[in-house]
């Protein structure tokens, strides 16, 4: 089985300089992620799962550890120190990123949003919009909806969008941040239904659940973060 | 890689300047003004590559140098020193090497420049039309008719009434004014467009569909765009690289998702947390 990217001890804290402080977010994260499987990440909140994944994304500079991404061609990338525009270039053509929250350009209609990754590709804008409305359809988002920018939308709604989004161009790599949070259980299994579709399409999925069902339906492996310790909290416990 | 512009260590000293600039100077000696010798230094060693279709981002606060680089780069200000290489189709240009016949050259067919200040961008004497008429005669095209088509075009993606082509700019409205500067700077088809704070002091409205244009041409043509700001809000929605300066110097870059969700620099952990 082809893995697609192991992530090596990676570690992420954050220095706050006006206050002179470290906070840790993730520390010792070791985990793998095959073409075709889905691996679940889980773990209390504040066990820093959102910050794998934007650590992978590079939205956060991880602060130790190794990314191994293995691209389309074959190349071993540590995204860790992956140059600005190679990330660019792999968030273009490779790794698709369903966050929490939509994350949109403004005055834009929801059709347009979803197909927006395609066009970035090339791809001509009334296939992309044809190929949207199909996803938009799936997840049962009102036909009505579509010509509307989604900051009216519900938080069902806008999240729909968004994994419509992630899904709509195949990423090879699929990052998901609890893709499900705010649904009800016969659109969370329109999800499923979808997510397994990409699966058997031979995308690698990282994704973050709450839910322990969702984990049993759709993980083929689960690694659990625990708590990451302070490392005044460690001096404090020497002394 | 298709880059389209290269810039290594670009600085620009205002005064005489003496051996201790540098050195006194920046974001940890809090200033840039040279406490010796009273020069300023507008920008030090300023180094990044842009991409072909890419938007740069450059954001900081007045005084950070950030219009600097772009007016150094449009030649309306010659460098103290560093180099700066555009990547033509088939040329490169190694732009503060060329006399000064060869700069306009490049100024005015392959670099287009849209300033805050409508008075720098656009000659109030003419009329709106007249203004991209001038430009497109710097760029050797002459027919009357020819002119005359393509500015209407360029009015019109830019949404400028074209029943006012025949008035003068100073008559619009800044939003107006704004849009008159982009179909000027958009006339030559440049590949490089400089954008120095352009929705700056414009209703709120009025900077949204401005930046709804500034996306849409990006793509539509696929232009490679430096945007000076500093706003937070344009170089989230714009760019997808910035470069984050201070007292003319660039004390972090990144790509603009990473700059607003991890900052690296205290000063720019500040600006992140002050935003609205």
């Amino acid at each position: 089985m082809e893995t697609i990217l192991s992530v090596e001890g990676y570690a992420k804290h954050f220095l706050l300089h006006d206050r002179g402080k470290l906070i840790p977010s993730a520390a010792n994260v070791n985990l793998s992620v095959w073409a075709g499987r889905l691996t679940a990440l889980v773990g209390p909140t504040g066990s820093g799962k959102s910050s794998v994944l934007k650590g992978i994304y590079r939205t956060y500079l991880p602060s130790g550890g190794r990314l191994l991404y293995r691209d389309a061609a074959g190349h071993v990338i540590d995204l860790a120190l992956a140059a600005e525009h190679q990330v660019l270039g792999l968030r273009q053509r490779e790794i698709g990123f369903v966050t929490q929250f939509l994350h949109c350009l403004p005055r834009q209609g929801a059709l347009d949003v979803v197909a927006e990754p395609l066009v970035a590709r090339g791809v001509p804008r009334k296939d992309a919009r044809t190929k949207a409305s199909t996803l938009l359809a799936r997840l049962a988002v009102p036909e009505r909806l579509w010509n509307v920018s989604p900051a009216t939308f519900s938080g069902g709604e806008k999240q729909r969008v968004n994994l419509a989004r992630g899904l709509i161009a195949h990423p090879r790599l699929l990052l998901l941040d609890e893709p499900t949070a705010s649904l009800d259980p016969r659109t969370t299994d329109q999800v499923v239904e979808l997510i397994n579709e990409m699966k058997q399409q031979g995308t690698g999925i990282l994704a973050i659940f709450h839910a322990p069902d969702l984990v049993e339906r759709l993980a083929d492996e689960v690694v659990e973060l625990a708590l990451p310790v302070a490392a005044a909290d460690l001096i404090e416990d020497m002394t | 890689m298709s880059r389209i512009l290269e810039v290594r260590g670009l600085t620009k000293v205002h005064g005489r300047g003496c051996p201790l600039c540098i050195e006194a100077t920046g974001p940890d000696s809090d200033t840039n003004i040279c406490p010796h010798c009273g020069s300023v230094v507008a920008a030090h060693d300023v180094s990044f590559d842009l991409h072909r279709g890419e938007i740069l981002g450059i954001i900081g606060e007045s005084g950070s140098g950030k219009s600097t680089v772009v007016k150094t780069l449009y030649f309306d200000d010659a460098p103290s020193a560093g180099e700066a290489i555009l990547f033509d189709d088939a040329a490169q240009y190694e732009l503060f090497a060329l006399n000064a016949a060869r700069q306009r050259w490049v100024r005015n067919h392959r670099f287009g420049m849209v300033y805050q200040n409508p008075h720098l961008g656009l000659n109030f004497n003419v009329t709106a039309g007249g203004n991209i008429a001038e430009r497109l005669l710097m760029s050797d095209v002459n027919h009357y008719g020819a002119i005359r088509t393509r500015a209407k075009e360029l009015l019109a993606r830019t949404e400028v009434l074209e029943a006012r082509m025949d008035e003068s700019p100073r008559k619009f409205s800044g939003g107006m004014q704004q849009r008159v500067q982009i179909a000027k700077a958009l006339a030559t088809r440049p590949p490089l467009l400089l954008l120095d704070e352009v929705t700056t002091g414009l209703d709120l409205s009025v900077q949204a569909a401005i930046l709804d244009l500034i996306l849409e041409i990006q793509h539509e043509l696929g232009t490679a765009m430096i945007v000076v700001t500093h706003d937070l809000g344009v170089i989230r929605l714009l760019a997808g690289r910035t470069l984050v300066m201070k007292y003319g110097r660039v004390i972090e870059s990144g790509l603009t998702d990473q700059v607003l969700e991890d900052p690296q620099h205290a000063y720019t952990q500040r600006l992140v947390s002050s935003a609205l």
